[in-house]
């Protein structure tokens, strides 16, 4: 049994920005689903990178990528019928779509580690909780059953689930939804990670269980200082814990900006609608704001901008060129660090 | 747990109680089994009489059946018109269908779930598709044709095996007949464990299993078998019951002497007690076997609890 760790022999030569490779970078990652209709474009050209330590939030509506991307980086991606024509997915600089299946593997669960929407659904109902978490020590650690049960009841009062000795054996149709997260998230920080992908972690649950389950989560990510990439379309947990925002639109990045800015001046009119249909308590009685029109399909992305059709400020160049991420300046010229938006009208859209 | 299976047993005695009945009224009614004896000579009405009170004919069949039940309690199953204790038949044949039987579940549990696993993860290709043809054609075409076919082609035309059974049946002479026998419930469990493992796949809980960087052999042996399993432990459960009595034509075939063998025997000959005996074992048989399987269910599937 001998592994060539082959992430630490290779030098990063893409070493990006100040204090090093940055923990995860994606770079122009395209996916594409080969269905009977046609070629659905799921992420046309995402660019994204995670530092330790670090939250991203990525934003969108249903179909609008985040959630393929982030299996893309998982490698738990069908393939086929997806299939990745383009991109690098870099961990610690190095790409991980070149890597063999059993690399591919030993990073999962291990290096980075992935918390699922349904956790009912996402946990087998046949396995007791505590063979579930224990497995992640059997088989990246090789420790015996008995060791691994042992960590297991100590993952489970780490995530604060009550009487975690008598409930280790238990399955997981016996837990509540919001205990059923926790184990999840247990699951997923096991191994201690260096990176997490929270895949709509809280949808599933009800509004007092999301506040303690984003609370464990951002807990425990500041004490492993581990980088978290949060999928959501939920901008009220986004603002509590993300340290900036992706917003996704149509397999593309639309908007990107560090948490509180995006809230106060959005440059991008996606962003903007998706902030105005946000109900506020102090416009009660008034009708709620909605962004018109439906995502596109996949399979027929519009030309130029994807927004284009839905969007209050689309000109005839919105029709026909794509725009680009261009970076977002203050009035005077100087940048916004961190800001980027994709539309041709970023100007008016932030200042105007 | 403990409740359940004793409320369960005390379910089973109204139900062996109506069954054995029923069965022991159509076998009564068939005919008259004193007559039947004789064949074409005219008997002697008195030596019929006699016959037919020691036998309890001559009394009402509600009584006939507490006497023939009661008998049944103390062991004795009564004797064929031959002369032959049935329970002495029993002692052939039971251990010979048994021994079939098991060879048959063997092969359907090994093949079936086998097979229906592979072309479950193979969906779509060359292999699934020749496994889902091939189940076809076996559902298709009846068990005695099958029958006799293997035992041309391979017993008489090639001369890889014995055309029939020797009277103190080997494991390996068993085996051809087990694969008749199994093969229509062999296509079933394929086809169950495909259908199963192809739904499964899909399930977040295998997404779950490969994003925690198991191996592919483990996602699959534990997580993805465990849970696909369930019907086809269901299935073959049953089918236990279902092929101890229901090898009446491959046994035919084979000449084996076993439970089958001995029924049809019983039902041409009129013999009565033979049929009637055989066939309450194999109602405790059935009901057994479904207890028993649904027992397996709860401890397979946790989500399931008798209370």
């Amino acid at each position: 049994m001998t592994t060539i760790e082959k992430t630490d022999s290779v030098p990063a030569p893409r070493a990006g920005g100040k204090g090093g490779t940055p923990l995860l970078q994606v770079r122009d990652l395209h996916v594409e689903f080969h269905t009977r209709d046609g070629v659905a474009k799921a992420v046309n050209g995402v660019n994204y990178t995670v530092n330790a330590g670090e939250t991203l939030a990525v934003l969108g509506e249903s179909g609008s990528g985040k959630s393929v991307t982030a299996q893309a980086i998982m490698g738990i991606l069908d393939m086929p019928p997806g299939k990745i024509p383009q991109g690098e997915i870099l961990f610690h600089g190095e790409d991980m779509l070149k890597m063999s299946g059993e690399q591919r593997r030993k990073i999962r669960g291990r290096k980075i580690a992935m918390i699922f929407q349904d956790a009912l659904s996402s946990l087998n109902p046949v396995l007791s909780v505590g063979y579930q978490l224990g497995e992640m020590f059997r088989v990246h650690q090789g420790l015996s059953k008995k060791e691994a049960k042992l960590k297991a009841i100590e993952l489970m009062d780490r995530v604060r689930i009550p009487a975690a000795k008598d409930r280790v054996s238990d399955y997981p149709h016996q837990f509540s939804g919001g205990m059923r997260q926790r184990i999840m998230i247990a699951m997923a920080l096991a191994l201690e990670p260096e990176l997490i992908i929270a895949d709509e972690p809280t949808t599933a649950l009800d509004v007092t269980v999301q506040a303690q389950v984003m609370d464990l989560l951002a807990e425990l990510q500041r004490e492993y200082n581990m980088g978290l990439i949060l999928i959501t379309h939920d901008l009220g947990v986004v603002a509590d814990v993300a340290d900036k925002i992706a917003v996704m639109y149509a397999g593309r990045i639309v908007e990107t900006a560090p948490v509180h800015e995006l809230y106060k001046r959005p440059a991008h009119p996606y962003t903007r609608g998706l902030l105005d249909s946000i109900p506020r308590l102090d416009q009660k009685g008034q009708e709620l704001f909605a962004i018109k029109g439906l995502p596109p399909n996949l399979l027929k992305i519009p030309t130029g901008c994807a927004f284009n059709p839905r969007c209050p400020k689309a000109q005839d160049i919105c029709r026909t060129d794509v725009p680009a991420l261009h970076t977002v300046t203050e009035q005077d010229g100087a940048e916004l660090p961190g800001r980027g938006s994709a539309c041709h009208f970023w100007k008016e859209t932030i200042h105007g | 747990m403990g409740r359940y299976v004793i409320r369960r047993l005390l379910q089973m005695i109204p139900v062996f109680l109506g069954t054995t009945f029923i069965i022991f009224a159509m076998v009564y009614a068939l005919g008259d089994p004193v007559a039947q004896m004789f064949g074409d000579r005219t008997p002697d009405p008195a030596t019929v009489a006699r016959m037919r009170h020691d036998l309890n004919l001559d009394k009402p069949l509600v009584t006939q059946y507490v006497l023939y039940m009661g008998n049944i309690f103390t062991g004795d199953f009564g004797e064929a018109f031959n002369g032959q204790k049935v329970t002495e038949l029993m002692g052939e044949a039971f251990p010979t269908t048994l021994q079939l039987t098991l060879v048959a579940i063997s092969l359907e549990i090994v093949l079936g779930i086998g097979l229906g696993l592979l072309s479950g993860l193979r969906r779509g290709k060359i292999l699934d598709n020749v496994v889902l043809i091939g189940t076809l054609v076996v559902i298709s075409i009846p068990v005695f044709v099958i029958g006799y076919l293997a035992q041309y082609f391979l017993a008489v035309k090639w001369n890889w095996v014995e055309p029939s059974v020797s009277a103190d049946p080997t494991i390996d002479e068993m085996i051809l007949p087990a694969f008749v026998l199994a093969g229509l419930s062999l296509a079933y469990v394929t086809r169950l464990t495909r259908t199963s493992i192809v739904e499964n796949m899909r399930a977040d809980y295998l997404r779950t299993a490969v994003a925690k960087g198991l191996p592919r052999r483990r996602v699959i042996g534990v997580h993805l078998l465990r849970n696909s399993l369930i019907p086809v432990v269901t299935f073959i459960g049953t089918d236990v019951g279902a092929l101890m009595g229901g090898a009446i034509v491959t046994e035919g075939i084979f000449n084996i002497h076993g439970v089958g063998y001995q029924l049809l025997q019983g039902v041409v000959r009129r013999n009565s007690p033979t049929v009637v005996g055989f066939v309450t074992v194999l109602v405790l048989v059935f009901l057994l076997a479904n207890l028993i399987v649904d027992l397996l269910y709860a401890v397979l599937d946790p989500r399931i609890r008798y209370a």
